[in-house]
Formats: C-alpha cells, structure tokens, sequence
C-alpha cells in the first residue's frame, strides 16, 4: 500500500511500487488531466507538482510520493491557476491543447518563483514542455500577461 | 463570396421538437457522390439530422460534424451559425456531431476532417442554417404577436417588435418555433452587418483545455475497461511466427494476451501492467520483404528511378528543344525524408463491443471509414454502432486513416474479449509505426535565357503514393499521377515557357500517409529552393526575380509584396543575419514568408523571426489564422531542423523525442502574420503555412554561407561557410 496524498484529499493505491506516477493517478485515481506524451520525460505533458517541485510523472515511480504531497492540474493553487488561466484565455493559447497541462504546470512553478520573468527565464523554464501545435509564442505572451495579472492581484 | 453557389441544389429541410425540449432544426444536403462504389453507406434522400439546437434556457448549441484537432473549428463553424441567426455569444455552445450521413463533409462525400476544408466547405452550409433557424424564430414571434414578420427586428438571441418594443428571447420562442414549417429559402446577411464573422473571437475550447476537464480519447473511461497495449512487428510487412506470452502472463495487472492482426495484445487493468506485459512478451517475428530495408540504399533506388521518363504531371512547350537556346544551366536534386506526425496525444481509441452493439470514443478525422471498418470486423450493421468523437490531441493527418488501423485494433481486441477496452500507443509505437509523409526525391534542370527568365523547367519527382489503391484513386489519381504527389510542382506559378514536371512512383511497403500540407510539404521545398537557385544565377534579387516570374499572378505578387514590405526586404538585414523568402499556394491560399536567421556560435542554425503574409481569402476569425501560421511555421521549422525517419535493416532508427526532435521554446522565432484583406474565394488555413517554412529558411542560410542545402533535414555541415 502506498500512502498518497493528492489535491489535498488522502488516498491508498496498492500498486507495484515502480508504477510511474502518471499512471496511478490517471488510471487509479480517474485524474485525467495530467497527459502522456513520451514516457521518457522528453516532453513534459505529465507535469505535477510533488511537494513544491515540478516533476515529470512518466518517468517518476509512484513510491517516490509516499507520504509526500502531489498537485495536479485539477488541484493547483488558485493562487497560481487563475491568473494563468486568465491569461491563456486572453491569448487564446491552446490549440488542440493536450500539452498544455503541463505548461500550466511548468508556468506555475515559474512565477512562483520569479513573479518577473524575462523571456530567457521563460526559455529556461518551459523548454523542457513540447507544444506540437507550436504555441510556444502566445505561451510565452500569456506567461507576461499572468506575471502583471499577478501584480494586480487577480486571484 | 457568392451565396447561392451551394444552395441551387435541391434541398431538404426538417425541424422537430428535439429531445429535452427546444428547436432542432436540421437540414441535408446531397453530398457529391464522389464515393459511390466505396462500400460507404449512400445518404439517404430524407435524414433527420441538427446543426443548431436551441434550449427553452436560451442557449444555442451547436453541433459541429468537423473534428477539433486545434485548428479551431469548435469555435469558427459556431460563429457562423451564431451570426446569421444573430445569437447572444455568451449562449454558444459546441458539441461534436454523432457519425451520420447528415454530417457528411459536403466535398468528400463522408463523415471527416482534412484538406483544409473545415471553415470554406461549411460555410454557405452554416450561414443557411443560422439564417434558417433566425426566419424561424421570427415567424414565430410574429405569431405570438399577430404581426407580419417585417414588423420584427433581431438582436442577440431576441426577436424584438418595432412597434411595440415588447421583446421575446430566442428560449421563450423554440416551442413555437419548433411547429413551424422550415422555409426553402432565406436571405443570408450582407457581410458587412457581420457580428462576428472576420473579427477575433476567443475559442469555446479553452476553458476546458487549461484545467484538465478537456476529453481527449486517452481520458475515457467506463467501467470494466481494460487497457491493451499492442506489440507490432518491426518490420512493416511482418507477421508473428510464435510467441510465448507466460512471462507477460505473470505480470500483475494482466488479463489477457491475444493475437490479432496486427500483432499481440497485452489486455491489463491499466497502462502500466500492460506496457511492462508487452515488454515481457516473447515473440518470434517474419520480418518479410522489408527485412532489408536500408534508407541509403533506398536513396540510391530513387535516384535510378528519377532518371525514368515518369508519368507526365504537366507538360508545356518542349524543354528538349529549349535546351539547346539556354544561355546558362541548372542541375540540382532536392531529398527529403518520411516524417511522422507525431501529434502530442499518442494514437488510442476505445471499443465496447457487445453481441448486438459496438460503441466507439475516439479521436478521428474519419468518422464514416473508422465506423464502416468497426461494422465488417464485428458484423453490425452501421446503425448499431455509434462512434463519439472526442478532442483530438492532435491530427495532422495522422487521425485520417483510410484502413482505420488504430480503430480497428480496439475493435478487434474488444470483439474478441466482449469487455471494453482501450488500445493505447507509446511514443515508440507512434514513431515506429509509419503512416509517414513519404520520403521524395526531386531531379531537377533549368536553363535560363540571356536575361535570366527560365527558358525551361524540368522536374522529375520520385515518392511513394499512399492514394493508388485505396478508395481515392478515382478522385486523386489521374493519367497515372497522383495528384498529391506532385501538387506545389506540377502547378507551380512562375512563368517558364517549356515546362515538364513527371512523377515516378516508389515501391510500397513502408505504410506513408497525408502529412500536414501533403504533396506541398516536400514539393515546396524543391520548388522555392530552386527558384532562388535560378535568381542566384540570374545575378537577381530573390524577391525581384519571383515577382517578375509571377506577372500573370497578380495574388501571388500582392502577397509576396506585403511580406517583403513587412519584412522589410528592401532594408539591410541586421549584420550577422541572413534572409530569406518563400510563397507557395496549397489548399486555396497563398503563404509567403521572409525568415531571419543567423548562425550562432555553437554553430546551431537559430531562427530569429519569420514574417508571414497570407490570403485565404474572406476570413471567419483572424486570430485563429493567425494562430494556425504560427503552428504551421513551428512545424514545418521542426521538419526543416529535425525531422526524419530513417531505416536500418528494415528498422525505424528513431523512436522518441530525443531522436526524432521537436522545436521547442528556447527555438521560438518571432512569428508576425499579415492577412491581407481579399474577397476572392475562401481558402484553407490548417495547413498552408508549413510549405514555405523550410525554403524561407534555407534560403537565409544561403546568403550566409552561399552553400545551398537541398536536402532536408539539417547537417551540422549545412552551416559551414562554402570554402
């Protein structure tokens, strides 16, 4: 049995402990908004947050989270979620949007820990999250845009 | 935009009370009948079917029969239903059409997406249908009222009285409406009373693709469903001779492991077991007549094959006579690879197949053949099986299957079981699994006269045809031609006199498939290369040398002037960098780009900017034209960079995105796209801004290293200096 706690609800999974944390919460715990994209942390469609890092679930074993916290898209901190969100509306960024969990995911992280990001912070920080559809430059817009949103206190 | 084109043929019209109340308003019209003899089910002459549902709640749903795969038509067929019927925006909604011959996509005679169709096929389709259900509401507000429909006025979703001003909602009208006989003809909006229709309108689909409640295939679930993980042969071509499943047996999680056609199905309680199942699968493989399949080898056979005569694609004048009066000569040969799609979603699909039923979710461009391939494995008639579609994380062609192979394998594993089950790809399975762009090679000769205008122009192109043999090849192939094949060569636009474009087609067996832009994406690429190699010996500007070429095409010249203009060609390039420019039409536009780039001291090529200017004649939304250029531009770069797949003993060397690269965000180029304001006939946007990508590029490079890459993707030696 492996102690899991996820969006702040507490949950049991008995599963091999090698299991990838993508799949345990996609399959076990029906949390369908992390994505599979490779498999082999190339792509960064399965990005959660495992106590307070960005972690690629694919290629993360689920034993690695026992007794820790995980948040999904479905769990992220209003705090962070809606300004982005805020922003990715505005700039209409998704496309066919399957990635983009996980870019969310990444941009969190980012400007939590850098309200004011330049365009090479954004690089550092979101080229590890593949967008097939190539929205790479509305992500880039949206990420200024929820930085300022931020600023003025949009929660 | 004439209104009436599509609408002189005869057509039917039904309304009814829908299900839960409200106004469904349906309509037919006759497809083409371009698939007659397809085993495709022939559309009835009266089907009761929707476009627009209105609720007593006021909001408008509309049901849309084209696939969402990104390209936004979750948001543009709305818009054009919403203003013709004058609707509140806030109450649009979509919802992915059911497969019936009432959804069929007018030109192709069958439920799909493709071709850069979405948006222009369905448009007089969807302004009649918004315009349909306004007369409607109308006329029963008039009888509410007792007064003569002109006495009426609409305005967001309520029908207003003029004399009165008393207002009723489009909800307060359905019930009414929905008794009401639907009229023969309406009068569409004249375009410039457009509400929405050519200004940027933010997407109904992005709410729910930024907090993860966005259904895509791989998210559905039902209860009892198992998850298959497949393993297929290595080789295109081969079969299993034996296997021993034991060890995958043992895994937890696993239920079954079956053979089926196109491999060994390992069926667990989830992904995971079934990957590590398959893993541990042994199974001994017929490799078959690909067992060699070698791609320099392959590259050496289509060079023995361009040197055929072909299959003439076009033929002007006589290049042979107009050899002998060139002043200067060309020769050069344009390769590209086979290139997987790759969409972020991995292929999946799940089937539920009962003894009298089979149910369908998944994300396809072709609904009528994936539904046509679940009845003969199952032996349903087509009305028992219902097939949902869901978001596409992705298509690119690659959900445009004409042997529904993806489907088919669910279907087959579910029929064999009777338990719903969800066939999922890996990455690996999705790189490794073919349906590729076609590999091509592109011979070509020039020869200029004394002023520099090309005095003939020959091309011979070598690649597979994935159209002979299916389906299509009524429609795509002619006089021995796929059409796709050579389209962007054989029609190219530039004034040349003596012209031959001829067609050999490469031997089979590696599974090739439309890629986004199709024939355009390695055709483009030759086509624009060598032109600028004809303006370099001409001693001509690049631009000036297009536009001289291109004076019985005044589009294309407006659209080469605005990207230069915003490029700003005529301004010295910022030192260090080079520039670069390409048009190419495909799908009813035109595309021109102008690339900036430079070599950067890790010697890696870097992409700074390309400008974009585009005419897809009238346009619904500008935003979502604009955000197709930008992915286009991404894609076709990603190509140019990094794609390729290439065999080694009949095996696929590349396999996941650390060898079969991505452009990422770090690789960005400032993307600026212009549309140019044009009433000519409405084109694609999908797919048009791809071609020019590769050529843009590498024709910047060229000014930088006066070394021309002919073949694609890019080498490390691509970027030294000609010495």
């Amino acid at each position: 049995m492996i102690n899991l706690k996820v969006n702040g609800k507490a949950y049991q999974v008995d599963v091999d402990p090698s299991t990838p944390i993508l799949w345990v919460i996609r399959d076990n715990l029906a949390l369908n908004g992390t994505k599979f994209g490779c498999g082999v942390a190339q792509c960064g469609a399965c990005m959660v947050h495992l106590n307070t890092n960005a972690i690629r679930s694919c290629v993360t074993p689920v034993s690695a989270a026992d007794g820790k916290e995980l948040v999904t898209i479905e769990g992220l901190d209003p705090k962070l979620s809606k300004p982005l969100q805020q922003a990715w509306i505005q700039e209409d960024v998704p496309q066919c949007g399957y990635c983009q969990s996980g870019q969310i995911m990444a941009a969190a992280i980012l400007l939590r820990d850098n309200p004011n990001p330049t365009d090479g912070d954004i690089d550092g920080a979101m080229t590890g999250n593949i967008c097939r559809c190539g929205t790479y430059q509305r992500i880039r817009k949206a990420i200024h845009v929820a930085a300022g949103l931020r600023k003025s206190g949009v929660k | 935009m004439n209104d009436s084109n599509n609408f002189s043929r005869r057509k039917f019209i039904q309304t009814g009370v829908a299900a839960g109340g409200g106004l469904l308003l349906s309509f037919y019209l006759p497809a083409f009948g371009k698939f007659k003899n397809t085993g495709m089910p022939a559309p009835a002459s009266f089907v009761p079917n929707a476009f627009i549902r209105i609720g007593t709640d006021d909001i408008i749903t509309v049901i849309v029969n084209h696939s969402e795969m990104g390209q936004g038509v979750y948001t543009s067929l709305p818009m054009i239903i919403a203003d013709e019927l004058e609707a509140d925006w806030s109450k649009v909604r979509f919802e992915a059409a059911p497969v019936d011959p009432a959804y069929n996509h007018p030109g192709f005679g069958m439920q799909g997406t493709g071709g850069s169709t979405s948006t222009w096929v369905e448009w007089d389709r969807f302004r009649k249908a918004g315009a349909t259900g306004k007369h409607m509401l109308v006329a029963a507000a008039a009888q509410t009222w007792n007064v003569d429909a002109s006495n009426c006025k609409v305005e967001k979703g309520y029908v207003i009285n003029t004399a009165t001003n008393q207002k009723l909602s489009y909800g307060q009208l359905v019930e009414k409406a929905a008794t009401l006989k639907a009229p023969e003809e309406v009068k569409l909006k004249d375009p410039k009373d457009f509400n929405f229709i050519g200004k940027p309108v933010k997407r109904l689909d992005t709410p729910e693709k930024i907090d993860g409640t966005g259904i895509f295939g791989l998210d559905i679930k039902l209860p009892g469903l198992l998850t298959a993980v497949i393993a297929r042969p290595p080789v295109f071509g081969g079969k299993v001779i034996r296997f021993d499943a034991e060890k995958a047996k043992a895994i937890r999680g696993v239920k079954h492991v079956l053979q089926m056609d196109r491999g060994i199905a390992v069926v667990a309680d989830g992904f995971w077991p079934a990957k590590l199942g398959r893993d541990a699968l042994n199974i001994v493989w017929d490799d078959g007549d690909l067992a060699t399949l070698d791609s320099k080898t392959q590259g050496l056979q289509y060079a023995e094959l361009a040197k055929q005569p072909g299959a003439v694609a076009n033929k002007q004048g006589d290049v042979a006579a107009a050899q002998g009066k060139a002043v200067k000569k060309l020769e050069a040969v344009y390769e590209l690879p086979y290139l997987a799609h790759a969409p972020m979603e991995p292929l999946n699909c799940v089937a539920d197949v009962k003894a009298d039923s089979c149910e369908i979710w998944v994300g396809t461009q072709f609904q009528t053949v994936d539904m046509m391939a679940a009845s003969r494995i199952t032996g349903l008639n087509p009305s028992k099986i219902k097939l949902h579609t869901t978001l596409l994380g992705g298509g690119f062609g690659r959900r445009a299957v004409m042997d529904s192979h993806f489907v088919v394998e669910a279907v087959q594993v579910s029929n064999a079981l009777k338990i719903p089950v969800k066939v999922v790809w890996t990455r690996e399975d999705d790189i490794k699994g073919g349906y590729y762009r076609p590999r091509a090679y592109h011979k070509l000769s020039a020869g200029l006269d004394a002023s520099g205008k090309p005095l003939y122009w020959q091309q011979n192109i070598v690649c597979q045809s994935f159209i002979v043999g299916t389906p299509f090849e009524p429609m795509m192939v002619q006089n021995g031609v796929d059409g796709l094949a050579v389209e962007g060569a054989a029609n190219h636009p530039y004034e040349v006199p003596n012209m031959q474009v001829a067609w050999n087609m490469a031997p089979g067996g590696v599974p090739t498939l439309w890629w986004r832009s199709v024939g355009s994406s390695h055709t483009a690429f030759a086509v624009e290369g060598f032109i600028d190699e004809l303006a370099k010996t001409a001693g001509k500007d690049p631009f000036e040398y297009r536009m001289m070429l291109l004076d019985k095409h005044p589009k294309y010249k407006r659209v080469l002037q605005l990207v230069a203009e915003k490029a700003g060609w005529k301004k010295p390039v910022t030192p260090g960098r080079g520039r670069g420019i390409a048009i190419h039409e495909s799908f009813g536009s035109i595309v021109a780009q102008v690339a900036e780039v430079s070599i950067t001291k890790n010697k890696t090529l870097k992409v700074h900017k390309v400008v974009c200017a585009i005419d897809c004649g009238p346009v619904v939304n500008p935003d979502t034209v604009k955000a197709q250029m930008e992915g286009c531009i991404v894609f076709g770069l990603t190509a140019a960079l990094y794609g390729e797949i290439t065999f080694e003993k009949g095996r696929v060397k590349q396999s996941n995105f650390h060898d079969y690269r991505m452009v990422r965000m770090n690789e960005m180029p400032r993307v600026e796209v212009h549309i140019l304001d044009s009433q000519e006939k409405m084109g694609g946007v999908g797919e048009p801004g791809v071609p020019p990508v590769a050529p843009a590029v590498l024709n910047a490079l060229f000014t930088l290293t006066g070394k021309r890459v002919r073949s694609l993707p890019l080498r490390p030696n691509d970027l030294k200096k000609k010495v």
